[in-house]
């Protein structure tokens, strides 16, 4: 029967349901432990599965990756969970040298099946250093498998599929689908990597949404339904591989694409998604394209500069308008703030 | 116990000369950065442990590989880049591997194997394995912030891990006392609560017996870790084969104790004439036969740039 969750509900039922199937998954990370759960993705493990497999950490991000890595390749499923993407900065050392090259240098002698899961996001002045969606930086390095799902269903089919991967695995997610709901079965599956998903069917132009922004180009394309425009959105699931058919199928169908990115665009995942529409597309001149993201700064704290520096299904839907209209009309739609950012409140 | 120590200690010494000497012929395309001289430490430590316990290395990796068992063959296969190395050529000498022996890999960035080792022990008291893990280091990896996390956690959770620092004086060309205020690495380890002694003098059977007295308290108390500082010498320069004692940074005066305390000489004339010269012979066909197998080796083909980046998801069903 079909239930809906919470995507946070489905992150811990994933959790779980894995750790039940399998001794040798455990969590590590600072706060996973706590009464709060880490939004409660973690809540009541401890309780469940002890203290040995699910344990709060000194905070000494280099030095646990490193010893999930090690826990790995003794035969564990370590998930290490970061409630700060930033906090994975201390960590690039054994995310980069060690994790991703393990198998490649060790001549295929060893395996590192570890999971990294990390929070992203806006939301109540999280600011310069709390904020950081870094998912690019992993996409550049072989031997990482970069995982961002925006949908519960997603999330828990995702999280399963990256804790039975034998490989490192980066899952991100932003804090402001934590409370999006949707239906997900109670059941054990996965969701394969490198596998985009069409969430609406469109004519016009094609709307690529990373992380949460899938959520923002989803309320664009209802905006622009309203003025004639039909919207494709495309949400890639998994970064690194990327499925760049769908998106491909779709661009030769709309002859526009729009990604829009909860990151900055320099050498960022929409460059990407760019670049290889591109090598893809030559010959083809009437084929237009751009990308949003970021502002090129780092992320203000107060509320006013906060909103500007994110892209939001008003920005999107006008930006997408005067694609279409190859900028010769604008448009801007009646804005309103996203519920789910209204809604979350701090202290966190 | 003495004609093995011995064995080990001439196989790793005459393996690295021969690695020195075949260097010149550029036939080794890659760094290397020989033990020679530190043979003591990683002889000592390994000798100690069970051919079920594992350690992690680092770099100036060849003595340690080779003492806990790694496949000689399969050494200098690696070194040569060929693609029966031991991992296949595309680690070379700084990620020497050998699983089946323990050998759980080599770093070339100094300190990343520490929080390796330590997740490894995590593991096996996870499993109620009585695994012993080794984590070797040098002076310059205390430097590192990972050191510390790691010692830090290992000794939260009394882990089954044993650090050994191979303590050589020297970052590449620079001096401890260039790098830390004092030559104090034993005192760290003591301020985690970890039991820690210093061995000055290089004197392999002193670090075996006390390795294997840890070894087997953490075995039978189910707790650790242990922690020993090995005062030891590289006698080469830091990376290559060669003699660097005319350039400046250091003197041969400062070497000459070390040489004088040489641990094979020592044990050399501990043991009878015909037990010696038996071992040396075995060694050296056993040497000859692996540069042979390097020789002849083939380089990996051209497909083997893509394999090994990931590995394939484990099959598994629902339940």
């Amino acid at each position: 029967m079909d239930r809906i969750l919470t995507y946070a509900e489905a992150i811990r039922e994933a959790t779980v349901q894995e750790m039940t199937r399998d001794p040798s998954v455990i969590v590590l990370g600072l706060g996973v432990d706590d009464f709060k759960g880490l939004y409660g993705t973690t809540r009541g493990l401890q309780d469940e599965f002890g203290p040995e497999r699910v344990f709060d950490t000194p905070l000494s991000e280099d030095g646990m990756t490193g010893v999930a890595i090690g826990a790995a390749m003794a035969g564990l499923r370590p998930i290490h969970v970061h409630i700060r993407m930033d906090f994975v900065l201390l960590a690039m050392n054994q995310i980069v040298n060690m994790a991703a090259k393990a198998r490649y240098m060790y001549g295929g002698a060893v395996s590192v099946p570890i999971v990294v899961r990390s929070i992203i996001g806006r939301s109540w002045g999280q600011g310069p250093q709390h904020s950081q969606a870094l998912h690019a930086l992993f996409m550049h390095i072989p031997g990482l498998r970069v995982v961002a799902p925006s949908t519960p269903y997603d999330a828990k089919g995702c999280l399963i599929m990256s804790i039975r991967d034998d490989n490192p695995v980066m899952f991100i997610e932003h804090r402001m689908l934590h409370s999006q709901r949707g239906h997900v079965p109670s059941d054990l599956y996965t969701v394969p990597f490198g596998k985009a998903r069409v969430l609406a069917k469109g004519s016009d132009i094609t709307l690529v949404g990373i992380s949460y922004m899938t959520v923002e180009c989803l309320r664009a394309q209802r905006y622009l339904g309203e003025v004639g425009i039909s919207a494709e959105v495309i949400d890639p699931v998994c970064l690194s591989p990327l499925d760049i058919e769908t998106i491909l199928t779709s661009v030769k169908k709309t002859g526009r694409l729009l990604v829009v990115d909860s990151g900055w665009t320099v050498c960022g995942a929409s460059s990407e998604i760019l670049a290889q529409v591109a090598e893809h597309t030559q010959g083809t001149p009437q084929i237009r394209w751009q990308r949003m993201g970021f502002a090129p700064v780092p992320c203000p704290t107060t509320k006013n500069l906060e909103n500007l520096f994110y892209p939001n299904a008003q920005t999107v839907a006008s930006t997408a308008f005067a694609m279409v209209h190859d900028n010769q009309r604008s448009w801007t739609p009646v804005h309103k703030e996203a519920p789910e950012i209204v809604e979350f409140k701090g202290p966190f | 116990m003495l004609d093995k120590l011995y064995r080990a200690l001439y196989r790793i010494r005459r393996v690295e000369e021969e690695i020195a000497r075949i260097y010149s012929t550029d036939k080794i395309k890659s760094p290397t950065h020989l033990s020679i001289g530190q043979e003591a430490v990683a002889v000592g430590v390994c000798e100690a442990l069970r051919s079920t316990d594992v350690v992690f290395g680092t770099y100036r990796g060849h003595a340690c590989y080779l003492a806990k068992g790694g496949d000689l063959r399969k050494m200098i296969a690696e070194l040569y880049g060929k693609g029966t190395g031991c991992a296949k050529g595309k680690g070379g000498s700084m990620h020497l591997i050998d699983v089946r022996a323990g050998v759980m890999g080599t770093s070339a960035v100094v300190g990343t194997t520490i929080p390796h080792a330590v997740g490894y022990a995590y593991a096996m008291r996870l499993r109620r394995q009585d695994t012993v893990v080794v984590s070797f280091f040098g002076d310059g990896a205390i430097e590192e912030g990972v050191f510390h996390e790691s010692m830090n956690f290992a000794a939260l959770r009394r882990l089954p891990i044993i650090f050994v620092c191979e303590n050589n004086s020297y970052a590449i060309h620079a001096h401890q006392l260039a790098r830390q205020p004092a030559s104090n690495i034993v005192e760290r380890a003591r301020t985690y609560l970890i039991p820690a002694e210093r061995i000055e003098d290089n004197d392999v059977l002193r670090i075996y017996g006390l390795v294997k007295a840890a070894a087997d308290e953490i075995r039978s108390k189910q707790s650790g870790p242990r922690f020993f500082e090995c005062m030891t010498y590289r006698w080469k320069e830091h990376v290559g084969p060669g003699d660097d004692f005319d350039r400046g940074y250091r003197s041969i005066s400062e070497a000459q104790p070390w040489f004088a305390n040489d641990q094979l000489k020592r044990l050399e004339s501990l043991l009878g004439p015909q037990v010696r010269e038996r071992i040396m012979g075995e060694v050296e066909v056993e040497i000859a036969q692996a540069f042979q197998f390097a020789e002849s080796s083939s380089f990996p083909a051209e497909e083997e740039l893509y394999t090994d980046v990931f590995g394939e998801a484990a099959q598994w069903t629902a339940s």
